[in-house]
């Protein structure tokens, strides 16, 4: 009987639970990155599916020219970041809306969090540490700036 | 009793236009657009991984860079890049008109207008893509 007084009590008589609302702060980053990622996202498809010959255009040499400029190390790893976490805490929506709480569940989410950051890190470190000119590479397969 | 009771609930008439479509929960352009925000967000996610390991190649050789992105450019993968294209231009106009309808009193009373023109936007953008995409996937 007081289970049931207690929880018919409105949301703003409840006591408040202290400290960061990581849901909330969850939903407002959900919309904010995905507006950042439009723009980031339609730059990459335009960039590498649109102009020239589009697709049939990438290969090292392609990675190699656009990644001798930070601008656009730096517009890849922004966005894989954003994407990532993006996606990976849409996919915890997902689990949380066709799963229990219970081991299922928690190995669920575990796998995203450990995909997430093995791939953030994984990216991060590749595109920072990335080799334009190979030592013994064939030069046909390089950037035209190598051969210089 | 409660089932009952519950079901007269639902005897009263109502406008057609509040009418759930068929036996689907509400099943009008509210739920699609969900539903379509999911299927398309799952599948972004996935290729997002996939994607990430094959570009993570170029730190292997160059020859394992360009041995796997060269099935990107085979037809069937030309073809599956326009429904990747689609489901993310789908994701990104829809994602804004939910932006719009939780920030906006407007967007919110008219969110079904808004899906239409996610949908006309959806048509236009993948217009200016496809031929351009597919003619370079086919041709060359």
């Amino acid at each position: 009987m007081t289970a049931i007084e207690t929880s018919a009590l409105k949301p703003a008589d409840r006591p408040r639970r202290r400290g960061v609302n990581l849901e909330k702060w969850g939903w407002i980053y959900m919309r904010a990155s995905g507006v950042v990622l439009i723009v980031l996202i339609f730059g990459h498809l335009f960039m590498n599916l649109m102009v020239g010959d589009g697709v049939k255009a990438i290969d090292f040499g392609f990675v190699g020219g656009k990644w001798a400029d930070p601008f656009w190390q730096w517009w890849d790893v922004l966005m894989l970041w954003l994407a990532l976490i993006h996606g990976a805490n849409g996919m915890r929506t997902i689990v949380n809306d066709y799963t229990s709480p219970g081991v299922v569940q928690k190995v669920l989410k575990g796998a995203l969090f450990a995909a997430a950051a093995v791939l953030i890190i994984l990216g991060t470190l590749v595109v920072f540490t990335f080799e334009p000119c190979p030592v013994g590479a064939p030069a046909d397969l390089l950037p035209s700036f190598c051969a210089a | 009793m409660p089932e009952t009771s519950a079901g007269t609930l639902t005897a009263p008439a109502t406008p057609a236009k509040q009418k759930p479509g068929g036996t689907l929960y509400r099943g009008r352009e509210g739920m699609w657009s969900w539903v379509l925000h999911r299927i398309t967000g799952v599948a972004i996610f996935f290729f997002l991984l996939v994607h990430i390991l094959d570009t993570a190649l170029v730190r292997v050789s160059p020859e394992a860079y360009n041995a796997v992105i060269g099935t990107y450019q085979t037809p069937i993968m030309g073809l599956g890049e326009v429904a990747l294209v689609g489901a993310i231009v789908f994701h990104a106009f829809n994602g804004l008109r939910i932006i719009l309808v939780d920030f906006w009193a407007w967007a919110t009373r008219h969110q079904k207008l808004l899906f239409w023109i996610v949908i006309a936007l959806w048509v236009v953008t993948m217009l200016a893509f496809t031929p351009r995409h597919l003619i370079n996937v086919f041709s060359h």
